[in-house]
């Protein structure tokens, strides 16, 4: 077979090289839902047969291993594990995401463990996820990809890129796909090289076995020949030694070469991401995004959830600065059970802190979770999507509120400073109006709302450009209101982790940008360049 | 017909009540759940336990719902059993807890 060279978008840095696993129908949920009793009765024989692999498992392994695949078959012989997925069924619901979002609220439940051993088994549990639902979908579900492969296919689910390991390599490579979706930002954030816009990945004869991905340059080559490869191996090496050089010195603060300090934080989307990971080579963490808790749970994670898990965050910091968003779904980041279906441009409905004031029941289980993790370190809260200063001012009151009716209860906690994304451009054009604790400039969002151009269109994806003088210019004005008023002002979208952007985002005055762990050692390379 | 008996039947048992402090390293945690679910499962009567004397009580023959306890090393198990052979089931989980699951 001969090379086959195809060239999209880059959409997460990196090479990557490896054996192919194509994804022949990533949406399996497209399939006509049957009626319950079908759909039970699908979910029943997908989790016996499940429990029969496992069982057929044990036999092969001994010791800690065996203890682990025992465990797992008498969490699936247990009926009370599937218990929800057979309401959600009986409510209408497909057998594979009944199963999904039932399993997914037990394995949140392990997440915000206290205790280190509780927490490591929702591995356990994401394995008897996949397991099943790769019973239910067929042999292209998560569960079937091996760490390490290049995965191909039209596009690709958050939860199918979050079953792989990504730690043992890897690359996604997409017909379709944007630069800018949930799964690229994870990419980016876990290291894993991806390509996108590629066009339709039609094979003649047999799928290929074999890719070379440049997430660089946002070229794929399948079927590569053994000089192609050489050279490319060659290349990873370089690329490797580069990096290995600047994470060598991440630790260091970020200066500028004409001695500017620049604070350089971490974007974190679930409390994995920190695993391993020094704090030492950030100045805090300048965004977690919490929809994590809020997917896996049906949209409403309890308050001792929530407290665990921002406390965890808080502890892992050491004191160093937690900036938290509150619940940003909506737009292109649905939950079920809490945003609208069928608005007809969600990026202009109701999203971030809209949706928060319009169901103040969650909103205000958020906050207290919030006001009693304050206590375990210096948390910052920050609200999304603010757009007039009444949006602040009510959900002022409300944390409070909520502050207050903790402290009568006597119960541990602390008010902590509020602050609001700054990604409308009414919110940017008129900054020095908000009454708040500080300003964390949402790049992404910002980006598309001055350039009325979609992140998540690929026709467009060349005018969503953070460069453009006018959203800079909406920067340098929040800047100059931060400077004002005499609050902090930062950066945490995409643009941050740029390094092409860095000199004009720096120009504009901003001395905090907040980028993905992976992100920091170049961010921090790029930095100490600029001036010079 | 032949449940409701059953269950009148439970209901003249009076339920039974022990307690014993978990020794080994992690906790409650998977093999050890996994061991008390099992050992559960060998008796008829109704056996639940609970982190404090007044509850709230966990089934002891579910492995999902004692994981959910995550019952820490150090914690107190407090049990209640009912049903015709209480007293046997009983004498065999604070054995096995005493024990430490035969891996402490």
């Amino acid at each position: 077979m001969t090379e086959i060279h195809l060239t999209g978008r880059p959409a997460s840095p990196g090479l990557a090289i490896g054996p192919v696993t194509v994804l022949t129908a990533t949406v399996a949920n497209s399939a006509a839902v049957g009626d319950p009793a079908q759909e039970t009765a699908t979910l029943q024989a997908a989790i016996e047969a499940a429990t029969a692999e496992i069982a057929e498992l044990i036999a092969t392994v001994q010791g800690e291993a065996a203890d682990i695949l025992e465990f797992q078959v008498a969490m699936l012989e247990d009926p009370v594990l599937a218990e929800g997925a057979y309401d959600a069924i009986s409510g209408g619901a497909a057998a594979d995401q009944a199963w999904h979002s039932a399993l997914d609220a037990e394995i949140s439940g392990y997440r915000s463990a206290e205790d280190e051993y509780f927490r490591a088994r929702a591995a356990d549990l994401i394995d008897i996820r996949d397991r099943v639902l790769s019973r239910l979908r067929g042999v292209d579900a998560a569960a079937k990809v091996i760490g390490g492969s290049v995965i191909a296919g039209d596009d690709i689910s958050p939860s199918t890129f979050l079953a792989v390991d990504w730690r043992r390599g890897g690359a996604i490579v997409l017909a379709a796909g944007s630069p800018s979706s949930h799964v690229a930002m994870l990419a980016r954030a876990r290291g894993a090289p991806m390509v996108v816009g590629l066009g339709p990945l039609s094979w003649n004869g047999p799928t290929p076995s074999f890719a070379l991905v440049d997430g660089d340059a946002g070229t794929v080559i399948f079927e590569p020949e053994p000089e192609t490869r050489r050279l490319f191996e060659h290349r990873m090496a370089a690329a490797n030694a580069a990096r290995a050089a600047a994470d060598a010195h991440r630790a260091e603060a970020a200066c500028t070469a004409d001695g500017r300090r620049i604070a350089v934080l971490l974007n974190v989307a679930a409390p994995e991401d920190l695993v391993g990971l020094d704090p030492a080579i950030c100045d805090g963490i300048g965004l977690v995004r919490t929809e994590f808790l809020f997917e896996a749970s049906q949209g409403s994670p309890d308050e001792d959830t929530q407290y665990a898990v921002y406390r965890r965050i808080l502890d892992w910091a050491e004191g160093r600065p937690v900036t938290i968003r509150t619940l940003d779904a909506g737009g292109d980041k649905p939950i079920v059970g809490l945003t609208v279906d069928g608005e007809s441009n969600p990026f202009l409905g109701l999203r971030g802190i809209r949706l928060s004031l319009a169901r103040p029941e969650v909103f205000r289980v958020q906050l207290r979770a919030l006001s009693r993790a304050a206590v375990h370190g210096a948390l910052k809260v920050m609200l999304p999507m603010i757009t007039v200063p009444s949006e602040l001012d009510r959900a002022a009151v409300m944390l409070d509120e909520e502050f207050a009716g903790l402290r009568a209860k006597g119960i541990a906690c602390e008010r902590p400073p509020l602050g609001i994304m700054v990604e409308v451009p009414a919110a940017a054009l008129r900054a020095e109006d908000f009454d708040a604790a500080f300003y964390s400039i949402g790049s992404n969002d910002l980006t598309q709302y001055t350039t009325a151009a979609a992140r998540d269109v690929g026709a467009v994806a060349d005018l969503n450009d953070t460069g453009n003088p006018a959203v800079l210019a909406l920067i340098a004005r929040t800047v100059a209101a931060g400077r004002k008023r005499g609050v902090e002002v930062s950066l945490c979208g995409d643009a941050a982790a740029d390094t092409r952007l860095a000199p004009a985002l720096l120009a504009t005055g901003l001395t905090m940008l907040s980028v993905s762990p992976i992100a920091v050692a170049r961010l921090k390379t790029a930095i100490a360049r600029v001036g010079s | 017909m032949h449940d409701v008996n059953a269950g009148c039947a439970a209901e003249t048992f009076v339920p039974l009540t022990a307690s014993a402090v978990l020794v080994n390293p992690v906790g409650l945690h998977a093999r050890p759940s996994v061991k008390l679910t099992q050992c559960a499962k060998g008796f008829v009567a109704k056996i639940e336990f609970a982190l404090a004397a007044d509850g709230p009580w966990t089934d002891a023959k579910s492995p999902v719902k004692v994981m959910r306890v995550k019952a820490p090393q150090g914690a107190t198990l407090h049990f209640r059993v009912t049903g015709p052979d209480g007293e046997a089931a009983l004498a065999a989980l604070l054995t096995l807890v005493h024990d430490g699951f035969g891996e402490a």
